[in-house]
């Protein structure tokens, strides 16, 4: 605990310089009080953090650590999408050891879309196809050498993919 | 049945790219039929990729994946011929299994 609350007013300030600060304010990873204990399950499932309806939630049963934006992550997708049953986005990276990717859209009802485990050899990118509800930010969360970077964008959805 | 799976998967010399289409409804349970019920969610919760036994790839899915969902990465290794295993289970327990070889 010692060791996390020195680490706090450098990764605060760091999160707070970057130029995705505000869109990570609104996910809530700001607020970096979280249980030193937690550590990523990285194996099985993310069962509680998929049922999330809070970014800052998810992402805390996710990792528990902070996240800093990072301009390493390449995140491609539609500035307009038209069917927001079907929003094509890609995301690759020049960071080295990533071990995890994560889509976070923070105006779905769940806000944790897919969690993606790179094993050792498997080249740091990924292109999937995502409902997103509405205009949304869509964040990306990269984890590499044990930490965590971010990039986001946003999209504007015409019609919506998650029906209601 | 067929199978749901549909794999592309190329070698290019020192890598291979490997592109997937799986048939599922991908039902996220905030969509109403024409009762106005809600449609239960159902949905692909893990899909693994196995390069001759070693995991390749592993995609853990929530409700706000697409239907009939496209994901697409790249390893390095994988030689034309090499099997390539793919497995998914969603949340009502359903699971599927195919292997492929590479191109």
């Amino acid at each position: 605990m010692t060791v996390l609350e020195g680490d706090f007013p450098v990764t605060r300030r760091l999160v707070l310089q970057g130029a995705g600060s505000v869109a990570l304010a609104g996910l809530g990873v700001v607020s970096l009080r979280v249980p030193g204990t937690l550590a990523a399950a990285n194996d099985k499932y993310p069962q509680d953090a998929f049922k999330q309806k809070d970014g800052k939630e998810a992402i805390r049963l996710l990792y528990g650590r902070p996240i800093e934006p990072s301009d390493k992550i390449k995140l491609d997708a539609p500035e307009i999408a038209e069917n927001g049953a079907v929003v094509p986005i890609s995301v690759s990276t020049s960071l080295a050891d990533v071990t995890t990717i994560a889509f976070v859209v923070p105006e779905n009802p769940n806000v944790l879309a897919a969690y993606y485990r790179i094993p050792q050899g498997t080249m740091p990118s990924v292109a999937n196809r995502l409902k997103m509800a509405k205009t949304s930010n869509v964040t990306v969360i990269v984890e590499s050498g044990g930490k965590l970077f971010s990039a986001t964008k946003e999209v504007k959805v015409t019609v919506g993919g998650c029906g209601g | 049945m067929a199978s749901s799976i549909r794999v592309r998967a190329i070698a290019n010399g020192e890598t291979t790219d490997v592109q997937t289409l799986i048939q599922h409804p991908m039902d996220s349970g905030f969509i109403r039929d024409d009762k106005g019920e809600f449609i239960p969610a159902h949905f692909i919760q893990e899909l693994t990729f196995e390069h001759n036994g070693r995991p390749v790839f592993i995609a853990d899915w929530g409700t706000a994946v697409s239907k009939d969902p496209y994901v697409k990465f790249t390893f390095k290794g994988g030689a034309k011929g090499d099997d390539l295993k793919v497995s998914w289970i969603d949340n009502k327990g359903e699971t599927d299994t195919a292997t492929f070889k590479i191109q």
